[in-house]
């Protein structure tokens, strides 16, 4: 279970999040706000990427800020633009990449390429230079890149913002078909309406939160 | 793109089973000994040599002319110096030499994977951990630099078309600032990717 008490993040003097406390246990958990609203930051606290200024974020009981190695192993991270986060030339060798730190054998980790590539119908491109793939195929990977460390969570920062319409539903089908809880930071409303939770983040604070149904069109409303 | 053409691509050669380290120090062996010759007859053999290798490691005549076209001007830029200031003999020393050092680098990226080179790098730096030195790092900035002179290339092609659009794609400044901020953040957001990732050199060392 994901909880934040009393978490406030400041960068200088700016509050971007005011005392914010969540217990984050649904499978399918929607973040949307407006630009500057605080909705990504909020988001990096769930993995460690940003520490809060004040109070506690834990995984499982793990705590954020003591435990980065834990926390990450559990809350995978895919960001907006798959380019930055595709570290290696080729397909496998960024897959392999992450696994690296678990030293595991080399037949483990060519069954996990294996297995992950094969889920997004990308076997072909396993030796393909990374750079060369479409939009939709470098998100793709990049939400490989995350699996294939098998988190229990993943967490997505904007994942359809950078693609065209066939490559947008591709994701979203990729993301929906995810066996793993998923934490969905978007402006993309539709990808979000099958949640079971919304959170509004509005001026660093909690606006609303509620099911789809309830939030959506109240955060249109705010928004207009 | 030349980087994206001397990247490895997968065949079943004799060429593709030598051991990176095996290669790589058969490059460096090759790139200080065309130094050391000048008589143009014997670069000439080399580069025939290496021409061969591409044969012989099952690389089409187009994957060789891929390697070495984004040199053409520069290697006629230093045949016509040497031409002008000495003869088309030293042209021929001066080109053959850095033709024969560039296509076997080629030949190296081409047939080594990453990874690979990359393993190779790690374990030939390891003696170096006692003077400070993190070869994990090490292999990681080798990679980075790899990977993302495509995108690099890619974001200046897009500033550049973004700025002629203005009428500004002379304008230095107008090209180079975007560029370099753009660089920056990027680099910002691949060290967060990478420390989402887990990856900690650091506890290596």
């Amino acid at each position: 279970m994901i909880e934040l008490q009393n978490v406030s993040v400041r960068f200088g003097t700016r509050c971007v999040l005011d005392d914010i406390s969540l217990s984050l246990t649904q499978r399918r958990i929607g973040i949307v706000g407006a630009n500057g609203s605080g909705k990504s930051t909020l988001a990096r606290l769930l993995n460690g990427l940003l520490l809060p200024t004040s109070g506690r974020v834990t995984v499982d009981g793990f705590d954020t800020a003591k435990d980065g190695r834990q926390v990450r192993a559990r809350i995978g991270f895919v960001f907006q633009n798959p380019d930055n986060q595709i570290v290696f030339p080729v397909v496998e060798e960024d897959l392999a990449f992450g696994l690296k730190p678990l030293k595991l054998p080399k037949a483990e980790i060519d069954a996990r390429i294996d297995a992950v590539l094969a889920r997004y119908d990308m076997g072909d491109y396993r030796t393909h230079p990374s750079h060369q793939l479409s939009g939709g195929q470098k998100q793709l990977l990049a939400i490989s890149g995350v699996l294939i460390m098998e988190p229990r969570c993943v967490v997505f920062d904007e994942p359809t913002t950078l693609l065209d319409l066939r490559n947008r539903n591709r994701v979203a089908k990729a993301i929906e078909a995810l066996d793993q809880q998923v934490i969905t930071v978007s402006h993309d409303l539709d990808l979000l309406a099958g949640y079971d939770r919304i959170l509004v983040v509005d001026q660093g604070k909690i606006a609303i939160d509620d099911t789809p149904q309830n939030a959506l069109p109240r955060y249109v409303d705010l928004m207009t | 793109m030349s980087l994206a053409n001397g990247l490895y691509q997968d065949r079943s050669s004799p060429l593709h089973r030598v051991p990176a380290g095996v290669k790589v120090l058969a490059l460096v062996i090759v790139g200080t000994v065309v130094f050391l010759i000048n008589d143009w007859r014997i670069l000439l053999a080399v580069l025939a040599g290496v021409t061969a290798l591409y044969g012989i490691a099952r690389f089409s005549p187009r994957v060789l002319w891929a390697q070495i076209k984004p040199l053409l001007w520069l290697l006629a830029a230093f045949f016509a110096v040497q031409l002008w200031l000495n003869d088309w003999q030293a042209g021929l020393v001066v080109v053959t030499r850095l033709a024969s050092v560039v296509l076997f680098a080629g030949l190296v990226t081409l047939t080594t994977r990453v990874s690979v080179m990359l393993a190779a790098l790690e374990r030939a730096m390891t003696p170096l951990r006692v003077v400070g030195v993190n070869p994990e790092k090490v292999g990681l900035a080798f990679s980075l630099v790899l990977r993302f002179i495509p995108v690099i290339a890619s974001v200046a092609s897009e500033v550049r078309e973004a700025q002629k659009a203005r009428g500004l794609d002379r304008n230095m400044i107008a090209l180079s600032v975007p560029l370099i901020i753009h660089t920056l953040k990027m680099a910002d957001d691949v060290a967060d990717a990478i420390e989402a990732r887990s990856y900690d050199p650091i506890e290596k060392a």
